[in-house]
Formats: structure tokens, C-alpha cells, sequence
């Protein structure tokens, strides 16, 4: 096993897919458990579908995909809260609404420009030869900013996620840190997509927190076996996809599906 | 110049005026209950009173300097903290943070804070319990440790003991009542009217409307009071033993 790890590190695109793919899943981890909390997790499934349509947008006009997917998914990020929080449409039909619609506009993009071909299905399911030299610089870099923005705000946001209304009440600008909160996902969605896939992405998000929630019974224990699971589940993952030849996005989800039910036996079994 | 002065307001959900003409003042050291029905405007005045809704008309005006950083508040539950994973401690001193500008960090003082406020409510040796398993009465008090974090001026409570057991239900108004006496103004709102007067020394009573407000005396005396105590000839006839709510 160690070998065949060994002989993955020393391919160049694996190691900035490992370096990128990490850095991502702990970034995912750590926005997940809000996420989650905060009954938002549908939040970043319908993000992973503007992130679609705008990666599709980028082909046909022969863009770099992340300078595209940034600014979408983000404004997509934004009016997604405005849309849950102020209007009339119930929040989770309001996402459903926006995903379908980018969804569509991808689909129409794609069939007028490349057709369904590979890069297609990687946009969907992941690849781990995704990530280009440009690109990774930019990921690992944003990445960092998530993480640190999320360290700093750590308090806040655990305030603004147990209970909005006194975080408001006692002063604390609790929209400001939805909007961080979406924000950060928006980006971290965009930079995980690629390897992930468009229709996985969000797994990644809300599979580690949920698995974490199972056993843990702080906050703070939450958020660290969160990214513990998160990175190794990724590790493990494109472990399998590496030697099996599976789409690499899948073959992460499942090690993570596979981490939940361990997860979920223990808690019983304790409780028992 | 009163800690809170209430003039002429009124609150609507859209449009429908659901309270109005309150007209009320709370000094430094008071303790106001807030009474009514259900539906009556209760929990629509705390909300004014913590800045989270704007009056339709009218105006509160705080005084002696009150910023709204200053309110503790204990919320009516929402079904997400049930199964919410924080423990005790994390919940009571994030109570500190509408108080810190800047920094994001706690610093020695506020640990501090918050532990002699969790020593004030008896829930010490709850702090590394995960807050979901505690029971509803433990739950209270690890809420009202963090109310205490976040104010030393005026602690907002609605319907603290809803789902309380009776023992409970004595030992918050107990907590309640020594947090007031170390000089906390207490505005509390209230299903449990009789519990009310024996505490408190002011009384608001609400029924979209305000149909009383005055010292506790007073409101014993009063028609308004006499029937909803149940203490008036008729007040069975006339609201259904309501007053035992
Ligand atoms: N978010 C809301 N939207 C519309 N109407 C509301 C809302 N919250 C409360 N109301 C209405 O306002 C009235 C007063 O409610 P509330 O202040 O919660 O009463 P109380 O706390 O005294 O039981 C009720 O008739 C209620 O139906
Ligand atoms: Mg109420």
C-alpha cells in the first residue's frame, strides 16, 4: 500500500491534486458543521449547481473556470440567503429553483458548444487530473484565506449558529456572518467542484459534520473530528480512485458514506 | 431619566397592529412582569425591546446610557438548540461576544466571566456536558448563565419556565431573584401570574392592549388584575379559569 502511495506522489498532477483536494476537504469540514446547524446543508447543493453552469459557461467562452465560478457562485451564494431569508418563497424552494435554472442554462451551454463529452463528465463527477498548475495556486491560496477567516471568526460564528436571535439581540451583526458563512462555502464549492464533481460536491460538506455529530458532544470536538474524517476520508478516497480507476469524486463520497455508518454504529453501541 | 421609557407604541406583522398604545417605564432594579394571553403581544414587545423589530409607531428610548450590547436576553426555545452539540460552558461564553469589538478571542477576564456566572446558577459541574442531554431545567439556567455573560443591566426572560417542572420552575425564579437583588433589572414575561406578583414590583399586563401597568399592589387591586389572579367573583364565569394558565 505504501508502494502504491509512493508511486502516486511521484506523479506531479496527483500531488496537487492531494495538496489542493486536502486543503479543501478541511476547508468543507469546517463549513459543514455550520452548515448543517443552521439547517442550511441545501445551501451547498444548490451552490454545486451554479458552479455547474458557470464552469460550463467558462468552456464555451474558453475562460480559466475559476476566475468565472468565483464571482457566480458567490453572487448565487448571496441572493441564495437574501432569497431564504427575506421573501415570501420558502427557503428550500427557493434554492431548488435557482439549482434547477443553472442547471438548465449549463445543460443548454454545453449541448450548443462541446457536446457531452469527457470534460463534461468530470465537470460532473469529478477528476483528479482536473486541477492545472494556474489554478492550484489560486486554490491553495483561497483555501488558506477560508481557513483563517474561519479561525478568526470561530466564536462568532458558533454564536450565530446555536442561536441567531440573541447573537442579534446582544449586538453581534449576525447577518454579516451568514454572508461570511455563504461566502466561504461559495468559494470552497468552486475550488472543490473539479475533483469532486458538480454533483458530489456537496457530500463533502455535510458528510463529515453529520458524521462528527454522531459521537461528539462539543462544538469544538465536532469541528476537529470533522476535519479529521474530512481529510482522511479524502486521502482514502483518491487512494481507491487511483488504484481502481474510478471517478475520484465518487469514490470519496463513499468512503465517507462508510465513515458514517462506523460513526453511527459506535454512538449505538455506546448509548446501549 | 428611566432605563427604558415606552411611548405610545404600537407593533405590527405586516400591516396588522398586533400591540399597541404601550405606554410604560422601567427604572434601574426593577422588576417587571409581563402578563397576558396567549397571542397577546408578549413576545412581540421583548422583541421590540431587543432592538430585533422596529415599533410601527412610537418610540422606546433607552436611558442612562443603555446600548444594546448591554441586554441579556433568554430566549423562548427554538427546536434547533435541541439537538444542537455544545457543551454547557461553550454556550455560556458565547454570551460574552456581543460585548468584544474586535478581538475574536476570549481572553483570561472572560473565561473568568463565565465561570462565576456558571458557579451564580449552580451549573459548574455541567460545563462539559454536551447542552442537548441536559434536562429542560438545566438547560434554563445554562441560558440564563449566558444572559448574565452578556449583560450586568437588564436581563430580558420570556417565559423562562415554560416546561419546567415545579422544583425547577423554583429554582430559576430563585436565581432570578438574586440576580435582581445584586442589582440587575429583570423584565420577565410570564404565563404564571401568580408567581408573578409575588416577585415581581412592577406588572404589565397585555392583551393587545396595554390593559394595566403599575406596582404590584395595584394590580392586585385592580379589575383587570383581580380577574386574571382569579381572585374577582366572577373571574371563573368570565374567562374560563384562564388565570391559572
Ligand atoms: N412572525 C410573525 N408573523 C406574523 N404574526 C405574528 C408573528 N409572531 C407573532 N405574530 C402574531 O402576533 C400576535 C402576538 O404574538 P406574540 O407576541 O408571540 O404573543 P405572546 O408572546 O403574548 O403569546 C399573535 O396574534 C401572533 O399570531
Ligand atoms: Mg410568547
Amino acid at each position: 500500500m505504501f508502494d502504491i502511495f509512493a508511486e502516486m506522489l511521484s506523479y506531479p498532477f496527483i500531488t496537487r491534486a492531494l495538496l489542493v483536494g486536502v486543503l479543501v476537504a478541511l476547508c468543507a469540514s469546517l463549513l459543514g458543521v455550520s452548515l448543517v446547524l443552521k439547517r442550511y446543508s441545501m445551501i451547498g447543493d444548490g451552490l454545486s449547481h451554479v458552479g455547474f453552469g458557470s464552469l460550463a459557461l467558462a468552456t464555451a467562452l474558453n475562460f480559466a473556470p475559476l476566475a468565472v465560478s468565483l464571482p457566480i457562485v458567490g453572487l448565487a451564494a448571496f441572493l441564495l440567503l437574501r432569497l431564504s431569508e427575506n421573501s415570501k418563497i420558502k427557503g428550500d424552494a427557493a434554492i431548488a429553483m435557482i439549482s434547477t435554472s443553472a442547471l438548465a442554462v449549463g445543460v443548454i451551454i454545453i449541448s450548443m458548444s462541446t457536446g457531452l463529452n469527457t470534460d463534461v463528465c468530470n465537470y460532473l463527477f469529478g477528476s483528479i487530473l482536473a486541477m492545472s498548475g494556474n489554478d492550484v495556486l489560486l486554490s491553495v491560496i483561497l483555501s488558506i484565506v477560508v481557513i483563517i477567516l474561519f479561525v478568526i471568526f470561530y466564536n462568532r460564528i458558533f454564536a450565530v449558529t446555536f442561536d441567531e436571535t440573541f447573537a442579534r439581540a446582544t449586538g453581534t451583526n449576525a447577518g454579516l456572518f451568514n454572508m461570511l458563512i455563504a461566502l466561504l462555502t461559495a468559494v470552497t464549492i468552486v475550488l472543490g467542484m473539479r475533483m469532486m464533481g458538480a454533483m458530489l460536491i456537496s457530500s463533502l460538506i455535510i458528510f463529515p459534520a453529520l458524521t462528527a455529530m454522531r459521537v461528539c458532544k462539543s462544538f469544538k470536538n465536532v469541528i476537529i473530528c470533522a476535519t479529521i474524517v474530512s481529510v482522511t476520508a479524502f486521502c482514502i478516497g483518491m487512494f481507491f480512485s487511483f488504484t481502481l480507476d474510478i471517478p475520484s469524486g465518487a469514490s470519496i463520497v463513499v468512503v465517507n458514506v462508510l465513515y458514517f455508518m462506523v460513526f453511527t454504529l459506535v454512538s449505538k453501541i455506546k448509548k446501549a | 431619566m428611566a432605563l427604558i421609557s415606552c411611548k405610545n407604541a404600537s407593533f405590527d406583522y405586516d400591516g396588522n397592529t398586533v400591540v399597541s398604545e404601550l405606554n410604560f417605564e422601567v427604572d434601574t432594579g426593577d422588576y417587571l412582569c409581563v402578563v397576558g394571553e396567549n397571542g397577546s403581544g408578549k413576545s412581540t414587545l421583548v422583541k421590540g425591546l431587543l432592538h430585533l423589530k422596529n415599533p410601527q409607531s412610537g418610540e422606546i428610548i433607552y436611558g442612562e446610557g443603555l446600548k444594546s450590547t448591554e441586554i441579556g436576553y433568554l430566549p423562548q426555545q427554538t427546536a434547533a438548540q435541541k439537538d444542537f452539540p455544545a457543551s454547557a460552558y461553550e454556550v455560556v461564553i458565547s454570551g460574552l461576544l456581543g460585548s468584544k469589538d474586535f478581538s475574536p478571542f476570549f481572553s483570561k477576564a472572560d473565561k473568568a466571566a463565565a465561570k462565576s456566572n456558571m458557579e451564580l446558577l449552580k451549573v459548574t459541574d455541567l460545563a462539559k456536558k454536551c447542552y442537548r442531554e441536559l434536562s429542560g431545567g438545566q438547560q434554563q439556567r445554562v441560558l440564563l448563565a449566558r444572559a448574565l455573560c452578556a449583560t450586568e443591566k437588564l436581563l430580558l426572560l420570556d417565559e423562562p419556565v415554560a416546561g419546567l417542572d415545579p422544583i425547577a420552575t423554583n429554582d430559576l425564579y430563585a436565581a432570578v431573584e438574586q440576580i435582581n437583588k445584586q442589582g440587575v433589572t429583570v423584565i420577565m414575561v410570564s404565563h404564571d401570574v401568580k408567581t408573578a406578583v409575588e416577585y415581581a414590583n412592577k406588572i404589565l399586563h397585555l392583551n393587545n392592549e396595554q390593559a394595566y401597568f403599575g406596582n404590584t399592589a395595584g394590580y392586585v387591586e385592580s379589575e383587570v388584575g383581580k380577574v386574571f389572579l382569579g381572585t374577582a367573583p366572577q373571574a371563573n364565569a368570565a374567562l374560563g379559569g384562564a388565570g391559572n394558565v
